[in-house]
């Protein structure tokens, strides 16, 4: 257990940090652990390899405080630092054969027109997402997707990174992102839309 | 324009980055196509779905870092 009081004055614990103060590794790890373990979890999809990513991040990160401005957020600093180690983990691991995406896009008739009919989602969204269980079917959903364009919308629509950014991580270009983007959220659309149809009926 | 390319244009349009003229072109498809309109509304309701599922402070709480990957972490360093 920690032996000093917890610090809440976030100079404070990053000077402690820089000193070599135990506690305050401990503190750090305690404080953002399960935010960093969730962030893995999306970007690798699994539990066992969100573990060793946020082991790899904390090392990556007690390594090289030297490096954190004291302008950032230390919260927004570990963040990006989890997120470079998830998209590590994905780069070293054996690539699977990726399931393809194009089932779950729109498809149209000669004429241009959309071949299906979509039967409105009559629930507010604020109101379906109420559920716990419909918070996790979408996360489930979203673990569905192949995981080139998961990657993708978790980074820019969960994580928050920008276009630009993301495609500097993945090593896309600006175009090639934005419409992995696209497709994965018209594919995470079909994933929901027989459980969001449903649960207005 | 048809369907089709309202479809591709959907998040240049959702983001505000459609150019000026295709916009007008896609607002005048969707006044008058209930389907790319049903479509629009359901590709905003997934981004903000993914959104709020992901939400860490809906479920996955801030402080449920297990105690041994904790322990873990620390001898790692020290290692």
């Amino acid at each position: 257990m920690a032996s000093s009081t917890p610090v809440d004055d976030e100079a404070t614990l990053i000077a402690q940090l820089r000193a070599g103060d135990e506690a305050a590794f401990e503190q750090v790890v305690r404080l953002y652990g399960g935010r960093l373990l969730a962030v893995a979890r999306r970007i690798v999809g699994s539990d066992e390899e969100a573990r060793d990513v946020v082991q790899d991040a904390f090392l990556n990160a007690f390594k090289s405080f030297d490096r954190f401005e004291g302008n950032a957020k230390l919260s927004t600093w570990l963040h990006r630092i989890a997120v470079n180690a998830a998209l590590m983990k994905l780069r070293t691991r054996k690539r699977k054969p990726e399931q393809s995406i194009e089932t779950l896009l729109p498809s149209f008739l000669d004429d241009g027109h959309h071949e299906e009919r979509f039967k409105s989602w009559d629930e507010p969204i604020d109101k379906i997402m109420e559920r716990k269980e419909t918070r996790e079917l979408v996360r489930r959903q979203i673990d569905a997707l192949p995981e080139s364009y998961r990657t993708v919308l978790v980074l820019r629509d969960i994580e928050g990174l920008d276009t630009e950014e993301t495609a500097n991580m993945l090593g896309l270009s600006v175009n090639a992102t934005k419409i992995r983007l696209h497709r994965a959220r018209q594919a995470l659309r079909s994933l929901l839309s027989p459980h969001f149809r449903s649960a207005a009926s | 324009m048809k369907c089709r390319e309202l479809a591709e244009f959907l998040m240049d349009y959702v983001s505000g980055e459609l150019p000026q003229e295709s916009r007008v072109h896609f607002e005048f498809h969707l006044s008058k196509c209930k389907n790319c309109h049903e479509y629009l509304v359901q590709y905003e309701i997934t981004v903000k779905a993914g959104k709020i599922a992901c939400d860490e402070l809906s479920d996955e709480l801030p402080d449920n870092m297990p105690d041994d990957l904790v322990r873990a972490v620390l001898a790692a360093r020290k290692a």
